[in-house]
């Protein structure tokens, strides 16, 4: 599903260059669940907007399924985000205006669907999230663990090839850490390959592979046993 | 812009968003609406100057006497001088082909007039069939002084209208008699003047009645001319700038007046009154446009504030949308449609406030220097096009750079 190939990228401030990631390899199998590791400066944010292509690497190669992804312009790059990934964000990053129903029906706005099938698709992502009763909400009536999960809605909505989480549980409490992270577990249940990046270490180990980043390198990549938050855990 | 979903999400978000949405379209609004009323006052003080210079004719050349300020051939100054039937022949003898109209006057003020119980102090003035349109008057009822009475000194009166309801109060007057100083006179009609109600309490009898009825002999008020029209407003002016000077000169020589007495003989040029009108009309114009035009910049420049702070505000919003999927022009469209259909509805909101104002209060508003303040529609309608645009491009360039950031910068601006 993901390959990519000896990636490369620096930040430039003013004079003084950053080489953030120095020749990743690493390639992602569909219905995968991995989660990248590192301490903050390792690049994992870096390389997950590369990833998203919310960002550009400066050299090396990114196929994402089986499509080269180098020198986009906006609109492919945008298309390609629409039709390949979905986003899960720390901060959240719903529109606050719009209510649970309209941001999860907002991907599909883009794809292009009518408005009746937006809002029918929509509230069938909310259902799968459980907030069916919260649709007509605002993001500030909701909690955080409720936000997260519209957001994961929204991310599905569009049905796409991979889940990219950027610390998804980073602002939430443990109980709703887990929460959140039973029903990604769901999610890659039926087959979608789902990449988180987060730096705590029980939420790694309830993926399937943790891939450990440090200083713009892979140190340690291994399959793990997956520990389900429904089995091991008291929610 | 015809399509429907765009609308439906823009419609979304201007409901979700109404302050944001009321203060861009008050600005628009009050700008549009300040705009128009300022031209419209202008087009009011237009109105009000010219209709203070309707009162005569406007190419009439009048002339009046005083006393004299310069000793001259022994004469000594501080001579009364008068003006006679002679001056009047002389100068019509002599210009008979470029006159178009001409009376001698002989006008006296504050005459009581009576008729039956009514009766009110009005200027009496003699003169000739032609002031009718020296003075610029038209009639109402009735006909005015000719030829016939001026040779008989028939007693005959024409009444101006503001007279005529003093005395009369709407009851017939042809063929009545009021009494003046004494004398009667049989109305022969009506008049009105563009003047106003100031022109329209005087009374005009023949002119060899009133010489003869107020014991003046040959005397003369003063003398009234116009001369024939002219292709271009130059030659006019060329051509009675001529006839004033040459008039001037042979009264100066029949009544025995220095040359250089600025005091004695007095000539007023209507047609270089009205240069001076036309060069006032334009002045107002260009002031009340230099004003509008810099109305209109201020709108531009708010307008244009507004559209950087909204793009500025909904950056991290267009970094959402970008990150699931819109692209770059279907930003910057959805951002430009928002900003044109309030800046449209606000502008034609504010076009329609002030019309009204102009429509029902305009006509209270009637000062000697105000009058009919309105404006020209498609003038108006240009100025909202013209806010529409500015506003248009002034929040292209931001929407414009907003979508075609990195929609990862764009998420991590709070």
């Amino acid at each position: 599903m993901i390959e990519i190939k000896d990636l490369h990228k620096s930040y430039y401030m003013g004079k003084n260059s950053l080489h953030v990631l120095k020749g990743i390899n690493f390639s992602v199998a569909e219905g995968e669940m991995v989660s990248i590791m590192g301490s903050s400066g390792s690049g994992k944010s870096t390389l997950l907007n590369i990833l998203g292509i919310l960002d550009e690497a400066d050299s090396g190669t990114y196929t994402l399924d089986h499509t080269l992804i180098k020198n986009l312009n906006e609109k492919v790059a945008a298309q390609y985000r629409n039709k390949f990934l979905g986003f899960i964000f720390q901060s959240f990053n719903l529109i606050n205006y719009k209510s649970a129903l309209e941001n999860v029906a907002l991907p599909l706005y883009y794809q292009g669907e009518k408005r009746q099938t937006r809002t029918e698709k929509a509230m069938h992502y909310l259902e799968k999230v459980g907030l069916a009763d919260w649709a007509s909400h605002l993001p500030n009536e909701l909690s955080g663990g409720q936000k997260q999960r519209v957001a994961i809605a929204r991310a599905l909505a569009s049905d796409p090839k991979v889940l990219l989480a950027d610390e998804p549980t980073g602002a939430l409490d443990t109980k709703t850490s887990y929460e959140v992270m039973d029903l990604i577990q769901g999610i890659n249940d039926e087959g979608k390959t789902i990449l988180i990046v987060t730096h705590e270490e029980d939420i790694a180990n309830m993926t399937k592979r943790i891939v450990n980043l440090k200083d713009g390198l892979i140190i340690d990549d291994s399959r793990i046993e997956q520990i389900r938050v429904k089995s091991s855990i008291n929610v | 812009m015809f399509n429907l979903e765009r609308w439906q999400e823009i419609f979304d978000t201007i409901r979700k968003n109404k302050l944001r949405t009321f203060l861009t379209g008050l600005s628009v609004a009050s700008g549009i609406f300040i705009l128009v009323i300022l031209l419209a006052m202008g087009q009011g003080m237009q109105n009000g100057i010219s209709k203070e210079f309707e009162r005569d004719a406007s190419n009439r050349i009048s002339v009046w006497t005083d006393v004299t300020s310069e000793e001259y051939k022994g004469l000594n100054p501080g001579r009364r001088i008068e003006l006679e039937n002679r001056d009047y022949d002389f100068a019509v003898k002599r210009n008979e082909d470029k006159l178009e109209y001409k009376s001698g006057v002989f006008s006296i003020w504050g005459v009581l007039t009576t008729y039956v119980n009514e009766s009110g102090s009005y200027r009496i003035e003699g003169v000739r069939g032609d002031y009718q349109f020296l003075e610029n008057e038209t009639l109402v009822t009735g006909r005015y002084i000719n030829e016939n009475d001026l040779v008989s000194s028939e007693k005959v009166a024409v009444i101006g209208n503001q007279v005529y309801l003093d005395l009369f109060k709407d009851k017939n007057s042809l063929g009545e008699y009021i009494d003046i100083s004494g004398i009667k006179f049989k109305v022969i009609g009506v008049y009105s003047d563009p003047g106003g109600e100031r022109e329209e309490t005087r009374i005009f009898i023949p002119l060899t009645t009133a010489q003869r009825v107020f014991n003046a002999g040959e005397k003369l008020r003063s003398l009234a001319f116009t001369l024939q029209n002219q292709n271009t407003y130059k030659e006019a002016l060329a051509a009675s700038e001529a006839f004033s000077e040459q008039l001037e000169t042979n009264l100066k020589l029949a009544h025995s007046i220095s040359p250089t007495d600025k005091r004695a003989v007095i000539i007023n040029n209507s047609l270089e009154n009205m240069k001076r009108f036309y060069d006032l009309n334009k002045m107002i114009k260009i002031f009340f446009w230099g004003v509008g035009i810099c109305t209109i910049i201020a709108g531009v420049v708010g307008v244009s504030n507004i559209m950087l702070i909204i793009v500025k505000e909904r950056t991290k919003e267009i970094g959402i949308r970008k990150a699931i999927g819109a692209q770059p022009w279907s930003i910057i469209g959805m951002i430009l449609h928002e900003s044109i259909f309030v800046t449209a509805l606000a502008g034609f909101v504010g076009l329609l406030f002030s019309l009204a104002l102009i429509q029902f209060a305009g006509p209270f508003i009637e000062t000697s220097f105000i009058s009919n303040p309105s404006v020209d529609f498609s003038v108006a309608i240009t100025t909202v096009f013209i806010l529409i645009i500015a506003g248009a491009v002034a929040g292209f360039f931001p929407a414009y750079r907003a979508a075609n950031i990195k929609p990862i910068e764009a998420l991590r601006d709070e």
